[in-house]
């Protein structure tokens, strides 16, 4: 295949990615948009592999046939409620892709940099590509790849304890060494030192220093987040994983890797923005870790927690004409969206309505409630967000709040000192009476008491999520 | 007292004893109360004599209070603003007196508030007598026989005893229509299943209807402007109401009138006004205390005073669980020794002379009985030119500040230019156009689809994997190990997250 026909596959490429990513804005038209997207990326693929340059077949059919059968064994296995950890693991792979082309292109520079003249000009593929570099390109080029690696790597360990965070493998606690952001900083500037020595002609060695530090940063800034924040983060992540695509992109001077790059990480970014404004908070004071310092003492909360059993529920339950549903990361801890279902079934079939709310950053993943409930089969056309269905709220009868704690907390109202005043939550406390299921009395990932659980008409109904659920449904006529 | 109540109150170390004869009205025979444990006086004089705390439902009459005397407690409704004289004979006696019809509305003391309980079954009764003296159905039906037009209910005062009418005759299947003057109350009235009937005024829906919550949760009295639209709204709504029920009543005042001669006039034949108000002098001009009158033109006008006795069953028993949680109050050690604490907001408001001294009124209680409620924020209506106005003032802004933000990037640009050699500069276009494809095109996927979406972005950022292919033929061994190494994991990526993505999306369904 000539240049010109691989150009075209990756100007068609592009435009399906474009079209891929623009489809999602519908459920049925992402069905079709994900195809849109395989078919780009094939497309690309098979470009590049029968573009000129590229040799040792047998590797690449070999690897990526080996890579295949794992995303597609990974993919089929994967719980819905370990959807985080699985995009969190995949962003690192992109990370740890980008390192390696980057040292890579390095390696191939300083190779091509020994031979003679007559060598250069019979090279081919990339490697001839960065033979016919202007000492000014080179220097250039020699940017793009530590940037690449730099931003590559950073995502690869951030990815990493993402990954860790969210499969509860490590705590999901913010955590930050002595010495906290200026760590982050410290190694930033160094890097930067770096990039300016190597860019100057330094060694491979100022790369691999760079790289070391890259990874601490990546580390260490996600290991200072805490685990509400993890919706941020992820999207954040993938952000970091576009422009590291785009990087190599420039490094390799390939357009359809500088597209889409660009597309991911700016998708990745607005993402992250709109989480930040669901939760009121500055994007930087996300990335930064943990919750602003309070400015004053929190508001006091009267009264007590009164708890109920489940006879006390199903039958307000019973009596209840509308029903909304909260669910939290509560309800996909305990595995608990099929009990939800068949709940909503049963007062469903009881003639009640039964709708579900659902707040922009419930759970660990942007969207991640809609991803369970739709798994356990309740109709997306019930399940509200939170603009459209925040008013409805007086006029409901019960509210089942299942595992979530900030996003219903009314001290983001009331309370001006509390540290998520003005974060947009749903106003469950308006509705007639409110049940709560919780496993138990403590504080949720913020570590904020919750005033709603203290109101008189709010009942406490401890225990399991799924266990508590699954009590109900046979005492529902 | 109830044989029921009887065994909880002696739970609380008393011993009970009641008048022969005294249930028989409400169906407790004297031998229930005696498998009970309590024990049968043959006279009521008997009761006051050997009782320290006596228990009654209504005042006392002048010859009981002298039987008072230190130390012993009466529990019974008292009305002591009505009654002055009959407050100074109980002080006189050195008695305490606590009046049920003094207990505070507040949340706590809801379980002793034996106006509720009687207000609940006289709203109730009132719906009973007013479909007792109807000549129709209730619900509107449709009938081999014909059709019959549902009855059409009027609530004028929405207390305790208006909403529990307002539920019984939604139950029944009546329209209902219910008013009251704390607008505040809509949201209970509709939540009955009533229509609250507002007033016009020309300054907005329901204005001037006056904050109640100020008056510990009963009703003040009305301007006369107010009083005046009031009656007008009723006078146009006479003609097809076919049953009033009016419980409208100022506490320490004589009630109302709001339902006039010529309103009764204007009512179809048949059609009947029951008040609750009677007692108080009738909410209903054509009202005679305790009797059932007929206007002229056919309406039927109750204005019986009674209610709760007529339902003397369940009168009784509601009144005999608000004594007992007023005694379990009192006794707070269940050791049948009363012991009355003045600083207890409920004990202090409901008692009316304690050791000689009067104790009404009270002081005002420390919880309000209800949060006084905001005032709405009123969203100001933009007339047309001023919201021409905003928007052209919001179009030049974005467009401020759109242009702004062009032209710094424009500058960027050409700076980057000035320096980067050609070569960067093409791909540098790209990378920036692509940037704000991906801009415009994400703003607009719905929020549920988030996780696909990065599902999806996750697998494309796979894309990395042609750097590898591009790398991979080289002829450095590091390289191609490397190299082979990330196309191996770009795959992973790639597979993975199309494959997952779509595992998602199929799941979406409609209902």
């Amino acid at each position: 295949m000539t240049i010109g026909i691989v150009s075209a596959a990756y100007i068609s490429a592009a435009v399906l990615f474009i079209l891929s990513l623009g489809g999602l804005s519908g459920q049925e038209s992402a069905k079709r948009a994900v195809w849109y997207g395989i078919v780009g990326m094939a497309l690309a693929v098979v470009a590049t592999i029968s573009g000129p340059g590229v040799g040792n077949w047998f590797i690449i059919l070999l690897m990526i046939a080996g890579g295949s059968v794992l995303g597609a064994y990974v993919a089929s296995r994967v719980q819905m409620t370990e959807m985080p950890q699985l995009v969190a693991a995949l962003h690192s792979f992109v990370g740890l892709a980008a390192v390696f082309i980057g040292f890579n292109a390095h390696i191939e520079a300083a190779n091509i940099a020994g031979m003679d003249e007559t060598a250069r000009s019979a090279l081919s593929g990339f490697a001839g590509i960065l033979a016919h570099k202007t000492p000014v390109e080179l220097g250039i080029m020699k940017v793009e790849v530590f940037l690449g690696v730099f931003i590559g790597a950073v995502t690869f360990t951030g990815s990493v304890v993402a990954f860790g965070k969210l499969a509860g493998k490590v705590d999901g606690k913010a955590k930050k060494l002595p010495g906290g952001h200026f760590l982050n900083a410290a190694a930033a500037i160094l890097s930067l030192l770096l990039l300016l020595m190597y860019a100057n002609g330094a060694g491979a060695w100022t790369l691999i220093v760079m790289t070391l530090l890259a990874f601490f940063i990546g580390y260490h800034l996600i290991m200072g987040i805490g685990g509400a924040d993890m919706p941020v983060v992820v999207s954040m992540l993938n952000s970091y994983s576009g422009w590291a695509a785009a990087a190599i992109g420039f490094t390799l001077g390939n357009d359809l890797l500088i597209v889409t790059g660009a597309l991911v990480g700016s998708s990745g970014a607005i993402l992250s923005y709109i989480m930040c404004k669901a939760m009121n908070r500055s994007f930087i004071s996300v990335i930064l870790g943990g919750f602003g310092g309070t400015t004053g003492p929190a508001m006091e909360i009267s009264g007590e927690q009164i708890a109920i059993d489940a006879d006390g529920v199903a039958s307000a339950l019973n009596d209840a004409d509308s029903v909304i549903i909260v669910p939290g990361y509560g309800m996909a801890v305990a595995q608990a969206q099929q009990s939800v279902s068949e709940l909503t079934r049963k007062l469903r079939a009881a003639g009640k309505t039964v709708r579900f709310a659902i707040h922009p950053v419930a759970g660990r993943l942007p969207g991640h409630m809609n991803v369970l409930l739709a798994e356990a089969r309740v109709p997306y056309d019930i399940v509200m967000e939170m603009d459209e269905i925040n008013e409805d709220f007086p006029s409901t009868d019960v509210v089942i709040v299942i595992g979530s704690n900030d996003i219903v907390n009314p001290a983001a109202q009331e309370d001006p000192n509390s540290p998520i005043a003005g974060m947009p939550v749903l106003e469950v406390w308006k509705a007639k009476q409110v049940f709560v299921s919780k496993r138990g009395q403590g504080t949720g990932y913020s570590g904020i008491e919750n005033p709603l659980f203290y109101k008189d008409k709010t009942r406490m109904f401890y225990g399991d999520a799924k266990k508590s659920i699954d009590q109900l449904l046979p005492m529902i006529s | 007292m109830t044989p029921e109540s009887a065994q909880a109150l002696q739970k609380l170390g008393f011993g009970c004893v009641i008048e022969t004869g005294a249930g028989l009205a409400a169906g407790f025979s004297d031998d229930a109360y005696r498998a009970a444990g309590v024990e049968i006086a043959p006279s009521a004089a008997s009761v006051w004599a050997g009782a320290d705390v006596i228990v009654k439902v209504r005042p006392p009459e002048p010859s009981e209070v002298a039987l008072l005397s230190p130390g012993k407690t009466l529990i019974s409704f008292f009305y002591p603003a009505q009654n002055k004289e009959l407050l100074e004979a109980a002080k006189a006696t050195g008695s305490n007196v606590i009046a049920m019809d003094m207990v505070p509305r507040i949340s706590r003391a809801q379980k002793m508030d034996a106006l509720s309980s009687m207000a609940n079954i006289a709203g109730y009764r009132a719906v009973i007598e007013a479909g007792g003296n109807f000549g129709r159905f209730f619900t509107g039906q449709v009938t081999a026989a014909g059709k019959v037009p549902p009855a059409k209910v009027l609530v004028i005062g929405a207390g305790v005893a208006g909403l529990a009418a307002i539920g019984t005759a939604t139950s029944l299947g009546a329209i209902t229509y219910a008013f009251d003057v704390r607008p505040e109350v809509a949201e209970q009235i509709e939540s009955m299943g009533a229509e609250f009937v507002y007033l016009d005024f020309a300054d907005g829906q329901g204005a001037g209807q006056q904050d109640g919550a100020a008056t510990g949760g009963y009703a003040a009295p009305s301007s006369p402007e107010f009083r005046e639209k009031q009656l007008a709204k009723f006078r146009e709504l006479a003609p097809q109401i076919d049953i009033v029920i009016t419980t409208a009543l100022i506490p320490g005042r004589e009630a109302p009138k709001l339902w006039l001669e010529d309103m009764v006039a204007l009512m179809k034949p048949g059609s009947v006004v029951v008040d609750l108000a009677a007692e108080r002098g009738g909410n209903c001009d054509l009202t005679v205390p305790d009797q059932k009158v007929v206007s002229p033109n056919g309406v039927t006008i109750v204005g019986y005073t009674d209610f709760p006795s007529r339902m003397a069953a369940q009168a009784s028993t509601l009144y005999a669980t608000n004594i007992r949680h007023m005694l379990s109050d009192l006794t707070p050690g269940k050791d049948g020794v009363l012991v009355h604490n003045m600083d207890d907001d409920v004990i202090r408001g409901a008692t009316v002379t304690h050791r000689g001294d009067i104790t009404y009124p009270p002081p005002p209680p420390k919880i309000q009985a209800i949060a006084a409620q905001k005032p709405k924020e009123k969203v100001k209506e933009l007339t047309p030119e001023e919201k021409r106005a905003a928007e052209v003032a919001a179009f030049k802004a974005q467009t401020k500040s759109q242009g702004i933000l062009l032209f710094v990037a424009t500058a960027l640009l050409l700076v980057v230019g000035a320096v980067a050699p050609a070569s960067f500069m093409s791909h540098f276009v790209v990378f920036v156009l692509a940037c704000f494809v991906g801009f415009q095109v994400i703003w607009n996927v719905s929020h549920s689809l988030h996780t696909p979406l990065m599902a999806v972005t996750n697998a494309v950022s796979g894309i990395v994997i042609l750097g590898a292919l591009l790398q991979v033929g080289s002829s450095h061994w590091l390289v191609v190990t490397l190299s082979a190494l990330s196309v191996l994991v770009a795959t992973i990526n790639i597979v993975g997250g199309f494959l997952v993505t779509r595992r998602m999306l199929a799941m979406f369904q409609k209902s």
